[in-house]
């Protein structure tokens, strides 16, 4: 009301038709925005699409279910599905391993830590989240391989009775899925943390304080009103880690470097897990043109699985919330 | 299930700066003591010091005693989560759990309190509805969330699930400034009930409502911008709108400052 007082005559004033060419520029940008994202998906779409149907037309075996990947032989082979299971197998441990983790941090910085201490912690999640993987991969392959072995003889000595820490008769630890997925986990924490931290922060104050007023201690405030309100934002904070965990390559090519299987001895080192970035970074260049194909053709499996990953996950919190606000 | 309630010279701080100092006043059991003032000048961080809700804000401190019935809140040994499960509070904005529904919003309190029966569980979110004159309205959507109801429902609502498990006293921070005039009429007839059973304390910015609602009625104000806020004086309603003993109450009542 008061900030109309500069244009007397109201109507023909308040509104100048200069404001209004701002607007519709403004207009045209933000959709232009928007407007490319979907080109964007599209065009890598089709791209892959093009490059990719070829390719898997001369594979001599079946695309989907064959483990092997030689497309330079003759006849060439080349399956995906060892791929596959190597990149969900290493990309869930790793979400497992980091999302308690990565969620108590955030927990830590918005409901528990000291006021002098909630900002660095902050600050540093930020910037390990900002590493280069490149920089994982190398610390995890020169740090915590070498540094692991007896961890990894433990959990085979004392759990070995689960599958996924089995050694077998042959096995040797040393680079494993097992090492791999705990860079990944690291690689993908400080960005679950440092989103999660942020939703919990928006939580308002008057959920925290309904919840402290009917004589809520601070677990039981967290359970009552700060999970139940950030749990959609926290769905999403996992997938875009899990997202980054499935899609990253070099920190998973530098740890491991033996073909992929479909075994669950993840702490194996003769059991290759290479996953499906991994694998194309690291034989791109070395490949004939079909092989080539073949691993755009890959990248097309992972760019659906991507997609499946994320849309399940948008099921998963529309579900959860329709049940819970209305 | 109602006490009184005396605190003894209560100074509370934001960090290093006091929000209210020296505050002495008593509230008696089964009455509604309404509190008035200008913005700023400490009676809501008063209130929130009544159930020890001001100590979690950070850096937020209280100093004094406030005494329920003979047994100080603020003294040793004492558990404010144990003192928040006696004291139970209605905020200015309706906030009810907004992911669950609104049996479960009612017997939220009693499940912290560790009852599982699902019949005592059930017996008592019927009785608190009833009590909060929400029952009518809601009876066939027990399951449905909270947070669909209207703004005057959610508040009755908050106000069921606070006298769920059976307080001593019942704050109110301006329970009725977001609603309308006519949720207003209804949460202030359901008070004029509720004091029948609990010691109720509001806060509230409408004089007029102080006046309709309140037995008694304290006055707080504040020298300047940036001073604490002090309690001016206390005494029955009628006499602090008819015939206070300070002039500063009268310049407020009058209309003349605040």
């Amino acid at each position: 009301m008061t900030s109309t007082t500069e244009a007397p005559s109201g109507l023909s004033g308040g509104l100048g038709p200069r404001r209004r060419v701002g607007d519709r520029v403004f207009t045209a940008l933000t959709t232009g925005a928007g407007l490319l994202v979907l080109a964007l998906i599209v065009a890598i779409g089709v791209f892959l699409l093009t490059k990719a149907i070829p390719a898997v037309r001369k594979d001599s075996t079946s695309f989907f279910t064959t483990k092997l990947w030689q497309p330079d032989n003759t006849p060439p082979v080349f399956g995906i599905a060892a791929l596959v299971f190597g990149t969900l197998l290493s990309s869930v441990i790793a979400l497992v391993v980091a999302g308690p983790i990565a969620i108590g941090i955030a927990l830590y910085i918005s409901d528990y830590a000291p006021r002098r201490l909630a900002a660095p912690i902050g600050y540093l999640v930020d910037l390990l989240a900002a590493v280069p993987s490149v920089v994982y991969g190398l610390w995890g392959l020169l740090f915590l391989a070498p540094h692991s072995d007896k961890f990894q003889q433990f959990l085979s000595d004392h759990l070995g009775f689960i599958p996924l820490f089995d050694l077998g008769k042959n096995g040797v630890v040393g680079r494993s899925v097992l090492i791999a997925s705990l860079v990944l986990a690291i690689m993908i924490l400080p960005i679950v943390a440092a989103i999660s931290r942020e939703i919990f922060l928006q939580v308002p104050a008057a959920n925290r304080e309904a919840a402290l007023a009917l004589g809520a201690t601070k677990l039981e405030m967290i359970r009552l009103a700060v999970l139940p309100y950030s749990r959609s934002g926290v769905v999403g904070a996992l997938m875009l880690g899990l997202g980054r965990a499935l899609g990253e390559t070099i920190a998973v090519a530098l740890v491991l470097s033996l073909a992929p299987t479909t075994s669950f001895h993840i702490i194996d080192a003769n059991i290759g897990g290479n996953t499906i970035a991994a694998n194309i970074a690291s034989q791109y260049q070395a490949a004939e043109p079909l092989g080539q194909r073949a691993l755009i053709a890959s990248g097309l499996v992972l760019f659906v699985i991507t997609f499946a990953v994320n849309g399940l996950a948008r099921y998963v919190v529309s579900r959860s919330s329709r049940r819970g606000i209305a | 299930m109602s006490k009184r309630i005396v605190a003894e010279d209560v100074n509370a701080y934001y960090g290093s700066a006091q929000a209210i100092a020296g505050v002495s006043l008593a509230i008696e059991p089964k009455s509604v003591t309404a509190l008035i003032g200008p913005s700023g000048c400490g009676k809501s961080t008063f209130l929130r010091t009544l159930n020890r809700l001001h100590e979690v804000i950070p850096g937020a401190r209280v100093e004094g005693k406030v005494l329920l019935d003979s047994e100080d809140l603020y003294g040793p040994g004492i558990d404010a989560v144990a003192v928040r499960r006696t004291i139970g509070m209605v905020f200015q904005r309706p906030n009810p759990f907004p992911t669950m529904s609104i049996r479960d919003n009612v017997a939220s309190g009693l499940r912290l309190n560790g009852i599982k029966n699902k019949q005592v569980l059930d017996e008592a979110v019927e009785r608190s509805l009833r009590g909060a004159n929400l029952w009518n309205e809601v009876k066939d959507r027990l399951g449905k969330p909270g947070a669909g109801l209207s703004g005057g429902q959610q508040q009755r609502l908050c106000i069921a699930r606070a006298i769920a498990v059976e307080p001593q006293v019942l704050l109110m921070d301006e329970p009725c400034s977001a609603l309308d005039p006519i949720s207003t009429l209804a949460i202030e007839d359901l008070m004029t009930e509720l004091k029948e059973r609990f010691t109720i304390v509001i806060v509230t910015h409408n004089m007029q409502q102080a006046a309709r609602v309140s037995d008694r009625t304290g006055f707080f104000s504040l020298e300047a911008t940036g001073e604490p806020g002090r309690l001016i004086e206390i005494d029955t309603t009628e006499k602090i709108f008819s015939n206070p003993s300070e002039k500063r109450t009268e310049d407020y009542i009058t209309g003349r400052f605040g």
